[in-house]
């Protein structure tokens, strides 16, 4: 689970690195063509299964775990004080990381299927990649959607990652609590990094903007 | 008198034990396969006896009562173990930690059994070290030490205050090495409820698997009793709730000498009884007494609080009275000195029966040091203050947190309160040289026997002696009886000797159900420890005791018609096991009280009070007293005295004093 | 002060077991939760009625023997306190206490608030010791310790083997259990030869006796009455990868 987590902690970095590029202004160009050379690369392409490895990995993980570790306690308390001595959200990386599969389902739907598979976005006369997202994030349910997929994502990357550290064996006195910092500090960044996008897309889009075109 | 043979080897004091060790019959290896031993109760005598005897090849069955051998009641003990190693250049020794335990002891202890635990106590450290015990360090890495009451050496090892706790877990740990080898078979939650006697010799057990209620019967070339002391006879002890001498007063019934049974530890420094509901003392460890100073108001009933106090108007009796060895005094003398301080009227707290443990003098002098040492020159009072408290903190944290849950008040700002408790017990099963009883093939060893220390015990002496009969004297000791049995298969658990005595123990049990009456078990306990803790407590006298040993009669023909036991008896019942051990203490209080009755002189932890100097102090009565009364079970719980002599060829016996 | 008790009472292992409720009046406040108990059984007695079972030994906080599950909490209320140090002050009159059972599939109930807690010990004979026969030590000082690998070492052989962190676990993991004996071993030089063997075996046994896996919660750090800290998690992860690595 840790060693999956933590190379989707870095993916998402590149994920955002690459989104950020849609505020550049210029028409999404610098976007699609990073999007045009990743569909390329064959390292990417190689990155890329590892990637899909990982999730699905984590998720199996998950679910054996999660399975194994609620058969351990086959009679539950009838009254459970774990809220007194845990974090709502560390007891909640299921749950929590449901809801991120849900939305990472519904994310390839939107995008990777129609660009990668079935060819309907970004090639010659079709809309391009970037369009793509800024009418996607334009619609208020999926921007909705997108908003609490990134918040939830967030809490779960505060406990996922200090606990991938701790999984890993690299925590002792000195470092857990910077660990624990940098934990919370890379979900904050990441939260507010992706839900930049649905919000500021969404809003651009209510008051009639061209987000994709300021500074052409 | 032939069965008091101590078997004490010839030859100079400082050569017995080497010399023996050189000429014990030994047992082979292929031999040793083939023997059986079993181990009754796994504290530090049991665990180190069972792994040291597994790791020599023999077959060991353990014993315990408690969910897991981890849990017996050696943990609780706090401040350390003592070991004649000098690493502190005091000038200790073996001859030094011999004396030191005899005179403690008030000369009525043997000097070969002693000065064998002496030479054997370094070994204990090097062997608990190997097995990662955890003992404190300085900074140079080596081991620290501290010193303990009646002593003017320091040869204390400790781990904070949780030294018993990392030797037994030590001694677990080899055991349950030995435990996964296969060459150890565990039985927890298993109570002994007899011993089998075949042809005179031990044989095997009788044992109450306590979860289900069965009773069953385990073989053995010999048996070994690790079963701890008998504290609990008074109730209120700071022994575990489970403690009891169930396993004891069977071997005793069944032929083995009760050793000086009225030797009882009474411990200074315990927290005080609270209430009627109180179930068990919590002790204060002795190491207090290091750094704490005791004292009572000098004015009668004076209800100021401690702090409101003035110096001058404190009595520091311990000071006063024994400037040689001051508030380090051994515990008897100490105790006796609380007692009557509060007996005269000086007790302080809502009961009038505690005295004041204060730390704020070290408190102080702990703070200037480290206000020293942090080159701290101006610090103010209240930092030298914060300082002194984070030493005291670091030394003795774990003791003052108990205190301050136990009673609700911080130690670090008021002087805690204490009262003295029974401790321990210096009597138990007779056991010669060999650590046999009057019984060939029962072995006690531990607190359960009544070897090393006379008539008082020395502080951090009991782990040392647990761990010293398991650990290197039982593994030699015991092949002078089993290389005689080599021809003898186990007994079969058919034999008839098994089935008379899973009946009788089957009797009892139904007796005990069957009675229905309207009391609970404890509602005896109580009464008994209370008859117990009057009468043949800190001070005995002649008309007390045998007021007490006619109301315990008076008590125990109560138990057996009106003692209620619910629950059933195939199922685990722990009203059924306390009423089980209660039995046992009700017969062994009797006993109690007749040894006392019997010691017509005043020495160690026994006080008569008819027996003592003007000052106060115990008054030996060496020229009739010196020697060991052992007592012999007979029908209708009768008991018979036998004297062991003791000799002093080393050691020229003389008044105790530590003034 | 009077109270309401919740007590789960269980005949036996194959029994279905409820909870009963009980009125316990006149409970001092300076009374521990274990007299609490006793009060209330010698009630029970009086009436007629079974005792309740529940285990406990020295009453000092040091054996490991007492285990309740109280108002959600093991051994309640009080952070590093075992339930037998933990005083009646810590209630108000009028409370309701609701006492269970730690609940887990490798600590299966034996009766009322009694479990079976045998898989510590399977584990501890996995792996938890050095391998040293008795007399094969050398002179004790020939081992010198950095004073602070003691001391830590010390701090995770504090455990007492309660089992706290496993009820307190919402997974039932034992690995704060594991992880101190490990730990304890793994700071000094005497358990370095087995080293690898150890972290390996024991976990190995962990595994097998039914435990759930950690998740890094910190339930048991927060509940265990020794304050053993998730520290030793970790040191026990990094064992477990090396010894993997290595074998």
């Amino acid at each position: 689970m840790a060693a999956t987590g933590l190379f989707l902690c870095v993916f998402l970095v590149e994920h955002l690195y690459t989104n950020l590029h849609l505020y550049w202004g210029d028409g999404g160009k610098e976007f699609n063509e990073m999007s045009h050379s990743m569909v390329h690369s064959i390292f990417i392409r190689i990155v890329e299964v590892v990637l899909f490895a990982s999730i699905i990995i984590h998720v199996v993980q998950a679910t054996v775990l999660t399975k194994k570790n609620s058969d351990a306690r086959p009679v539950k308390y009838a009254i459970d004080g774990a809220s007194m001595t845990s974090s709502w959200i560390s007891r909640n990386m299921g749950l929590t990381g449901s809801v991120i599969f849900f939305f990472i389902v519904v994310h390839l739907y939107n995008f990777f299927l129609p660009y990668r598979i079935t060819g309907e976005v970004g090639h010659d006369g079709q809309m391009t990649v970037a369009e793509k997202c800024a009418e996607a994030l334009g619609n208020p349910v999926y921007a909705g959607l997108y908003l609490v997929a990134v918040i939830i994502m967030a809490y779960h990357i505060s406990h996922g990652f200090a606990s991938g550290f701790q999984t890993l064996g690299l925590n002792n006195k000195k470092y857990t609590p910077i660990w624990k910092m940098v934990s919370n500090g890379f979900a904050i960044l990441m939260g507010l990094g992706f839900a930049s996008f649905p919000v500021i897309f969404y809003v651009a889009k209510v008051m009639g903007k061209d987000l994709l075109h300021w500074n052409m | 008198m032939s069965k008091l043979d101590s078997k004490i080897p010839e030859g100079p004091l400082e050569t017995k034990w080497s010399s023996y060790k050189s000429s014990v019959p030994l047992v082979n290896p292929a031999n040793k396969r083939s023997l059986e031993i079993i181990v009754v109760g796994s504290g530090l005598a049991g665990s180190s006896a069972a792994a040291s005897l597994a790791e020599m090849g023999y077959k060991v069955k353990v014993f315990c009562f408690q969910d897991s051998a981890r849990r017996a009641h050696s943990i609780a003990a706090q401040g350390g173990i003592n070991a004649a190693k000098n690493y502190q250049n005091d000038g200790d020794s073996t001859y030094r930690l011999f004396y030191d335990t005899i005179k403690g002891g008030d000369y009525r202890a043997r000097e070969g059994n002693v000065y064998r635990l002496a030479e054997v106590s370094a070994a204990i450290i090097d062997q608990c070290v190997a097995q990662g015990v955890p003992f404190a360090r300085e900074y140079g890495g080596l081991l620290s030490n501290r010193s303990f009451g009646g002593t003017q050496v320091q040869r204390t090892f400790y781990a904070a205050g949780q030294t018993g706790q990392q030797l037994l877990l030590g001694a677990y740990s080899a055991l349950q090495r030995q435990v996964g080898l296969g060459n150890v078979q565990m039985y927890a939650r298993h109570e002994m409820l007899d011993v089998v006697v075949v042809d005179g010799k031990a044989k095997g057990i009788i044992a109450r698997d306590l979860v289900t209620g069965k009773l069953e019967r385990h073989s053995g070339h010999a048996v070994l009793l690790c079963t701890g002391g008998y504290g609990n006879v008074f109730f209120l002890s700071t022994n575990a709730m489970g403690s009891n001498v169930t396993a004891a007063w069977k071997a005793h019934k069944k032929g083995a000498f009760f050793g000086n049974p009225c030797f009882t530890q009474i411990h200074p420094t315990c927290i005080p009884v609270s209430g009627d509901h109180q179930s068990k003392l919590t002790l204060m460890s002795e190491s207090l007494r290091n750094d704490g100073r005791i004292w009572v108001p000098k004015k009668k009933d004076d209800n100021r609080k401690p702090n409101e106090i003035p110096e001058d108007e404190r009595d520091y009796y311990l000071e006063r009275r024994y400037p040689a060895f001051g508030n380090l005094v051994p515990r008897d003398v100490a105790s006796r000195a609380a007692k009557e301080r509060c007996d005269a009227g000086y007790g302080v707290g809502a009961s009038k029966m505690a005295v004041y443990l204060d730390y704020a003098s070290a408190i102080e002098r702990y703070g200037k040091q480290q206000a020293n040492k942090l080159g701290e020159t101006g610090a103010s009072k209240e930092r030298i203050t914060q300082l002194g408290k984070d030493v005291v903190k670091e030394k003795y944290g774990n003791l003052f947190d108990m205190y301050a849950k136990i009673t609700g008040e911080n130690p670090y700002e008021t002087p805690m309160r204490i009262y003295p408790a029974v401790h321990y017990t210096m009597g138990g099963l007779w056991v010669d040289y060999n650590l046999m009883t009057t019984v060939p093939g029962l072995y006690a060893l531990g607190e359960a026997n009544f070897s090393d220390h006379g008539a008082n015990r020395l502080g951090a002496s009991a782990l040392m002696q647990g761990l010293a009969d398991g650990y290197f004297v039982i593994p030699y000791t015991i092949g002078a009886y089993l290389s005689g049995q080599i021809r003898d298969k186990a007994l079969p658990t058919d034999h008839e000797a098994f089935v008379e005595a899973e009946k009788n123990v089957q009797d009892t049990i139904d007796r005990l159900m069957n009675i229905k009456g309207s009391k609970s078990v404890d509602h005896f306990h109580k009464r008994l420890g209370k008859i117990m803790w009057d009468k043949c407590g800190m001070a005995r006298n002649e008309k007390g005791l045998k007021e007490a040993i006619s109301e315990i009669r008076a008590l125990r023909e109560e138990f057996w018609k009106d003692v209620r036991v619910l629950g059933g008896k195939n199922e685990l019942n722990p009203e059924l096991e306390k009423a089980c051990r209660v039995a046992d203490f009700l017969e062994l209080g009797e006993l109690m009280c007749i040894d006392a009755l019997n010691r017509n002189e005043s020495c160690g932890g026994h006080f008569r009070e008819e027996f003592q100097t003007e000052e106060g102090e115990a008054q030996r009565d060496d020229a009739n007293y010196m020697y060991a009364a052992c007592w012999e079970f007979k029908p209708g719980v009768q008991f018979e005295l036998h004297k062991e002599d003791l000799k002093y060829e080393r050691i020229k016996v003389s008044a105790r004093s530590y003034k | 002060m009077n109270l309401t008790l919740k007590v789960w009472r269980q005949k036996n292992a194959s029994d279905k077991g409820s909870f009963a409720t009980y009125q316990v009046n006149d409970i001092s406040e300076e009374m521990s939760f274990l007299e609490m108990f006793d009060v209330l059984n010698e009630r029970l007695i009086a009436k007629g009625e079974e005792p309740i079972a529940f285990d406990h030994d020295c009453r000092e906080g040091i054996c490991g023997m007492c285990s309740m599950h109280i108002n959600g909490r093991a051994h309640g209320p009080w952070s590093g306190t075992t339930t037998c140090q933990l005083h009646m002050r810590a209630f108000k009159d009028g409370d309701t206490i609701t006492v269970e059972p730690w609940r887990a599939k490798a600590f299966p109930v034996i009766k009322d608030l009694v479990v079976d807690r045998s898989a510590f010990d399977k584990i501890q004979s996995a792996g938890g010791f050095v391998s040293v026969n008795t007399g094969n030590a050398q002179d004790a000082n020939c081992i010198p310790i950095p004073k602070d690998d003691a001391d830590a070492s010390f701090a995770a052989a504090a455990c007492i083997g309660c089992g706290a962190c496993v009820a307190a676990c919402k997974n039932s993991s034992a690995m704060l259990f594991v992880s101190a004996k490990v730990s304890q071993f793994a700071l000094l030089p005497q358990g370095q030869v087995e080293r690898v063997d150890r972290a390996l075996n024991m976990v190995k046994e962990m595994d097998a006796a039914g435990f759930g896996n950690c998740t890094n919660t910190g339930s048991c750090e927060a509940e265990c009455p020794k304050e053993i800290s998730l520290d030793n998690i970790a040191r026990l992860n990094r064992e477990y990868l090396m010894a993997n690595l290595k074998k």
